[in-house]
């Protein structure tokens, strides 16, 4: 009995979500298991309520005391209050505020049916695309103008490579329809919706791969929309952007 | 608004002659009130002789009542449109809109359909005066009908005016190249909601067509105010609709 | 002979129209539920072969998916609980004898039964049907490049809203009407059964928000076929070709959608937890305590229901201001409905609860309401939400809040009212063993969906494992869903049998068979003025009397 309350009291998350990888994750994860534990408490206490009354033959004539059933509505309006600020805190945190200034920044694009991820390169600043100029079998999914000399150095990648520890901001963009970003493993989720971008930070900090999924229908291969994030040291991060470096300069030196 | 009964200033000096005559009813001008004779202890389900008429008057205006969501869903859209836009490659917000010059010939259409609508009320009023009532009730004639025919007709008339400057006004903008196919989305807009509204006005002249045809082939004269008086709820909601559409379209391009 | 058939089939009584409806509703329940069972099956065993199918493709799957929700929320819980039920008992519960207009009642089923028939012809037409989901997100809703089912299947989905949503205007103008300016001498406000009030409700919703769906789907339509860009951004692109000319807004299309869209959930509900209401006070003998606080729980529900739409919201692109102010009306509604629940608990904590099958129904409707409803809060916080968004938590949650709920009360309704339907009543046998057989079925569907859904496992899935995930650890417990459908879905050939065979050899009913006090039970040409309340059930020390709403002369003695 002791251990089972120990165990309660010391959780901090939810068994059945997946394992957790972001700085915030935790505060979800906590959140979400109390969140879980009041309602399951409620929903069981309820339970037991009808069974009593079920069971109950005789019946009483006497009314339910109007104060208790009062009182019971109060104790819930406290929940509710209780959930309603704990959840803004943390919506808030995450939300209203701007990444901090040394940030990184990854750009997302969904289209019919895939995740690509684009990176600014050393300039840190993102070329210009046209939707005139996409054309994914010539390799160049996205639209990137060559004639911006900020697009030269901008690497395309379709995983997510991210390097553990350091805050990063996601500028989501759509081509075609509406797509849904999700990624479990960072308790992560906003729609990408054509036509505007949406901004996203977060801090990857547990190194390892974590599925990328589409949560808004978008046709015919949307369960297939799948991706990977790849939450590495800063060490093999450098090198691994280092090395689509160089493969770009390769290319634009052998065109 | 005057529903079963309105006597007109002639009436009242007829039937209150001041001393020893009726005593003075708690009748509102509006044709509420109570007529003390307690319909509404009458068990059997009716409500005295107005239930007709307020029970269409209820439907008209519940279906009216939704018909405006409707039109607030396409004001609300018109809006968030004008608003939206996007980044170009330099950065710049871009907005599509081009406001569109309303032709004209709308101020004119406006003052029609205004006009129509002093019509239409004329026309529902002749029904409801007591003393014509009471003249039908004793046999004698059909002096409402004989009265409110000549303001449907103008009104039914007045009508069609409108549609027809709707769709001069159509033409003119189409001359200037803004066609509903063509990519404006201010045009869009204005023939979205002066074809929306005109086909309510559609509705409307079929409504007015039918009254006047009521008004001469219903038998009995509650349904000759039902079909009056609610073909003018109609037409006065759609007036005013037009009212606010027109000063959105011409002054919030 | 054939007339007769005619004139029972074209008919403007309100009861016939109310069965029809029902049918209708009938009708719509068995083709959903189909589809679900296929999509579950499909779900465990990919590679199946369905029958009239084959394989099922990944459009198959999502054509079925938008299929099965378009049916069950527009012509099951959209019709059933409200024009279904009303058009059976309304007019008899104010004591009118008809309603305000039976041809504009009877044009608003045929109405109906056109949305249905254009809904369901998108099966046999090339391409297939809408794969949009039932919330047909543009740019994916707008263009017909954008998937099969895209092109006709689309067009037709919107043209079947689109009548749907007139039929229900008329349907709602009519109920309205009624409510206002049928009611019977004496039958004040507070003597209304909470049904009613259910009713009025749900017409009020229904004349706001059909309107504002029906505008949505002309700006939609008006995409697809005459060039707009209402809803379709810029340099939008479709198979490598660019589609998007104007600076239209997906997001309004959201907006314009769930404004309709949560309200016509709630219409799903409130009929029913007016009924379940009147049941409780029946079977348990009792007064409802709190009759005002109640049916003022309801209004509080319906109008707190016009200004939450954005939580469908959260992580839509939304402001997130706009979000925060969205929970906070979101969590507001959770209180008239936890006044509601905790008034039900209350009116059964006395206990001596007579479990005729219509009681049990209402209190699995209390349960899966308490056990789904629950959830909202926690789905309500934006920060929670952004989380399980689109995940099967959802899908759990509103399957038994809506879903199940709804329907639960809607078969409680049709054992309840049955001997106004047929003159006799339906198997009690029968009908227990369809109650704890379907509450076994309902929990051990749904239940599971909740951990699904924590898990991190999206919607609109048509096979576990995609290329970079697998959710092998859920596959247990996914055969486990589809298992338990299935047994939900045959426990309701028994209610089938029930209710066809109880038609001809069903006990013959007595003049009031519930020893109920509302007046749909008693003749209307006999009564006179309303005196009573709906609900005075009364306990004494030397047994229980009870006053119906037709009773006069009691009051006089």
């Amino acid at each position: 009995m002791y251990s089972a309350l120990s165990l309660l009291l010391t959780a901090r998350h939810v068994a059945w979500m997946p394992p957790d990888g972001s700085l915030r994750g935790p505060i979800v994860d906590r959140l979400m298991f109390w969140n879980l534990i009041a309602i399951v408490a409620a929903a069981v206490i309820a339970h037991l309520w009808l069974i009593v009354a079920l069971i109950r033959r005789r019946s009483t004539s006497r009314n339910f005391p109007s104060p208790v059933r009062w009182g019971l509505v109060g104790v819930f309006c406290v929940m509710y209050a209780w959930m309603a600020l704990t959840a803004q805190r943390l919506w808030a945190a995450n939300r209203f505020t701007g990444p901090s200034l040394t940030a990184m920044h990854v750009e997302v694009v969904g289209e019919q049916f895939q995740w690509y991820f684009r990176y600014p390169g050393p300039d840190a600043t993102f070329g210009a695309t046209r939707p005139q100029l996409v054309n994914a079998a010539a390799g160049n999914p996205l639209g990137l103008d060559a004639r911006d000399p900020d697009g030269k150095d901008d690497v395309v990648s379709s995983v997510l490579v991210l390097p553990a520890g350091h805050e990063v901001d996601l500028q989501l963009r759509s081509l075609d329809v509406i797509h849904g970003f999700f990624i479990p493993g960072m308790r992560l989720k906003e729609n990408a919706v054509p036509g505007l971008v949406l901004h996203l930070h977060f801090t990857p900090e547990k190194p390892g791969t974590y599925p990328i999924l589409c949560t808004q229908v978008c046709g015919m291969g949307h369960g297939r929309m799948q991706a990977r994030l790849m939450v590495v040291s800063p060490a093999d991060y450098t090198v691994w952007l280092d090395k689509r470096e160089r493969a770009l300069q390769q290319q634009e030196a052998g065109e | 608004m005057p529903a079963t009964f309105t006597r007109n200033q002639v009436e009242i000096e007829r039937k209150d002659p001041g001393t020893g005559g009726k005593p003075p009813l708690d009748r509102r001008p509006t044709g509420g009130g109570g007529d003390g004779e307690n319909w509404g202890d009458h068990s059997d389900g009716h409500h005295g002789p107005r239930e007709l008429l307020i029970r269409y008057r209820l439907g008209v205006i519940f279906a009216l009542a939704g018909d405006l969501m409707f039109f607030v869903a396409l004001v609300s859209a018109f809006f968030v449109r004008q608003s939206t836009g996007h980044f170009d490659v330099h950065d710049n917000y871009i907005n599509d809109w081009r406001p569109l010059a309303v032709p004209t010939i709308l101020w004119l259409n406006t003052a029609v359909l205004i006009l129509s609508g002093v019509t239409m009320e004329m026309a529902r009023r002749q029904l409801f005066r007591e003393i014509d009532v009471m003249e039908e009730w004793l046999g004698m004639g059909r002096p409402a009908v004989k009265r409110a025919a000549p303001w449907l007709g103008a009104t039914l008339a007045l009508g069609l005016m409108f549609l027809a400057g709707q769709w001069i006004a159509w033409v003119q903008l189409a001359h200037e190249g803004f066609r509903f196919m063509s990519t404006d989305p201010s045009s869009h807009f204005f023939y979205l909601i002066t074809g929306i509204h005109g086909l309510h006005l559609v509705f409307g002249i079929f409504a007015l067509a039918g009254a006047l045809i009521g008004l001469f082939t219903l038998k009995k004269i509650e349904y000759r105010q039902v079909a009056v008086d609610c073909t003018a709820w109609y037409w006065h909601t759609m007036g005013l609709f037009w009212v606010f559409l027109f000063v959105l379209l011409e002054f919030f391009q | 002979m054939r007339s007769r058939a005619l004139s029972r089939i074209f008919t403007t009584d309100h009861r016939r129209l109310g069965i029809l409806y029902l049918y209708l509703a009938l009708a719509a329940v068995m083709v959903g539920t189909i589809l679900s069972l296929m999509m579950r099956i499909h779900r465990v065993w990919p590679n199946l072969m369905v029958p009239f199918v084959g394989l099922v493709k990944p459009e198959d799957y999502l054509a079925m998916v938008t299929m099965h929700g378009t049916l069950m929320v527009f012509f099951v819980l959209l019709i059933a609980p409200q024009a279904g039920f009303a058009n059976l008992v309304l007019p008899e519960q104010i004591g009118a004898r008809r309603m305000a207009f039976p041809r504009i009642n009877a044009a608003a089923f045929w109405t109906s039964v056109m949305a249905f028939l254009v809904l369901i012809s998108g099966a046999h037409i090339k391409g297939g049907s809408a794969i949009s989901g039932w919330s047909s997100y543009p740019p994916l809703s707008a263009l017909p490049a954008a998937g099969p089912g895209q092109g006709l299947g689309m067009d037709l989905w919107l043209i079947s809203i689109g009548i749907f949503c007139i039929a229900s205007w008329l349907s709602a103008v009519n109920m309205l009407a009624t409510i206002l300016g049928e009611r019977r001498a004496g039958m004040t406000w507070s003597r209304m059964p909470m049904t009613v009030w259910g009713w009025l409700v749900t017409s009020i919703l229904s004349l706001l928000i059909f309107a504002v769906l029906l505008a949505a789907a002309v700006l939609l339509f008006s995409d697809r076929h005459f060039g707009s860009s209402f809803f379709i951004p810029l340099g939008d692109m479709i198979d490598g070709r660019i589609v998007g000319h104007g600076d239209g807004s997906p997001l309004l299309w959201l907006h314009l959608f769930w404004f309709f869209g949560h309200p016509g959930t709630y219409l799903a509900v409130l009929p029913g937890m007016g009924l379940a209401t009147s049941l409780f006070a029946n079977f348990t003998r009792r007064r409802v305590p709190g009759y005002r606080v109640m049916a003022g729980g309801l209004v509080a529900i319906g109008g707190l229901g016009l200004v939450v739409w954005g939580h469908h919201m959260f992580v839509s692109g939304m402001n997130p201001w706009a979000g925060t102010a969205f929970a906070l009306t979101t969590m507001a509604i959770a209180v008239p409905s936890t006044i509601e629940v905790i008034g039900w608990l209350a009116m059964l904590w006395g206990g001596g609860l007579r479990l005729k099958t219509p009681m049990l129904f209402a209190l699995g409707f209390l349960s899966f309401f308490i056990v789904g409803g629950l959830t909202g809060p926690v789905l309500a916080q934006p920060a929670l939400d952004s989380y399980l968004h689109n995940t099967f938590f959802v899908v759990a949650h509103f399957h038994l809040v809506m879903g199940m709920a709804g329907v639960f009360v809607v078969f409680a309704g049709v054992y309840y009212w049955y001997p106004l339907m047929t003159g006799r009543m339906m198997s009690e046998t029968l009908g227990k063993l369809h109650f704890w057989i379907s509450v076994v079925g309902v929990y051990g569907t749904f239940l599971p969906m909740y951990f699904a859904g924590l898990a991190g496992e999206p919607r609109h899935y048509d096979r576990l494992a995609g290329p970079a995930t697998s959710f092998s650890t859920l596959i247990p417990l996914e055969r486990g869903i589809t298992y338990s459908g299935i047994v939900l879905a045959a426990a309701q050939l028994i209610f089938l049998w029930n209710v066809f065979a109880s038609a001809r050899r069903g006990r013959v009913a007595d003049e009031n068979p519930w020893q109920a006090s509302t007046l749909e039970w008693a003749n209307v040409a006999e009564f006179g003025r309303i005196e009573n309340g709906p609900y005075e059930y009364e306990l004494q020390s030397g047994g229980e009397r009870f006053h119906p709403q037709w009773e006069t002369a009691a009051k006089e003695e």
